[in-house]
């Protein structure tokens, strides 16, 4: 009898660790998304610190990308200012996660990179600053996969040295 | 202090355009100044934009990005006096936020 006594604790403790176990089994399973969303919201330090784009995009992606006529990507012919040189994209592509945009001729390569959650549309414009004439690359990620488009941008005066 | 964003967020049935200018030097750290200083570098890393607690959009930023930099999206599902709220933290720790009201 006292076995048998001795044996519930023991019995409980086991279903317990096991309920410990499924719930942390299941925990997991659910943190995964979670922890890859929280992966996509922190900052890319390393893709940022890349010097080619080629690096860049495969430390911020982990692959690489196709060039699609889908991607549109408007900036000048000629940047007068390489400072301030206005450049968009926008892409017909459906399931867009994200567009990062990309100076080749920069010291760093890697200029910017916007998370498209669903419900926010494909096209993003801004401002970035080219050192000297070179490509300027959109990297849109649609479907988990990656399609890019690039276009020369001469620059009279740079925007990056004194 | 003034904020340093100034947004313009306008809905037009179901999509919201929104547009944001942020005053920051962003600098890049390969500027020298008059003395031959380097200017170290000061950007915006990170920009949120957030609609009923839901991101719409998150911008990371590297130093070339442009000074006071300027960005123009869109979204779905906002109505016209809904809030927008705008955040963003620089490679210093500096930050700044608003809400803005969808016109």
């Amino acid at each position: 009898m006292g076995f048998s006594i001795e044996r519930w604790p023991a019995t409980r403790r086991l279903v317990l660790q096991g309920a410990g176990a499924v719930a942390l089994f299941g925990l997991g399973g659910l943190a995964a998304p979670a922890a890859r969303a929280a992966a996509n919201d922190k900052y890319p330090e390393e893709a940022f610190r890349q010097k080619a784009e080629k690096d860049a995009i495969q430390a911020l992606y982990g692959r690489t990308a196709e060039v699609s006529d889908k991607v549109k990507l408007d900036a000048p012919e000629i940047a007068e200012n390489g400072a301030v040189v206005p450049i968009s994209v926008t892409t017909t592509l459906a399931n867009v996660t994200s567009i990062s945009f990309l100076v080749s001729g920069n010291p760093n390569a890697l200029a910017a990179s916007y998370a498209i959650p669903e419900g926010t549309l494909p096209a993003v414009s801004n401002r970035l600053k080219m050192q000297q004439t070179s490509n300027v690359i959109a990297i849109v990620e649609a479907g988990g996969k990656l399609y890019s488009a690039t276009k020369e941008v001469k620059v009279t005066v740079g925007g990056c040295g004194g | 202090m003034a904020s340093t964003i100034r947004v313009r967020a306008i809905a037009n049935g179901d999509l919201t355009e929104v547009q944001a200018l942020i005053q920051h030097p962003m600098d890049s750290g390969f500027v020298k100044d008059a003395q031959g200083q380097v200017i170290p570098a000061h950007f915006i890393q990170q920009l949120t934009f957030e609609h009923n607690g839901k991101i719409v959009f998150t911008a990371d930023w590297g130093p070339a990005v442009a000074k006071d930099p300027y960005v123009k999206f869109g979204f779905k599902g906002a109505a016209k006096g809904d809030e927008l709220k705008i955040s963003w933290v620089d490679n210093k720790g500096g930050s700044d936020s608003t809400t803005a009201k969808i016109q």
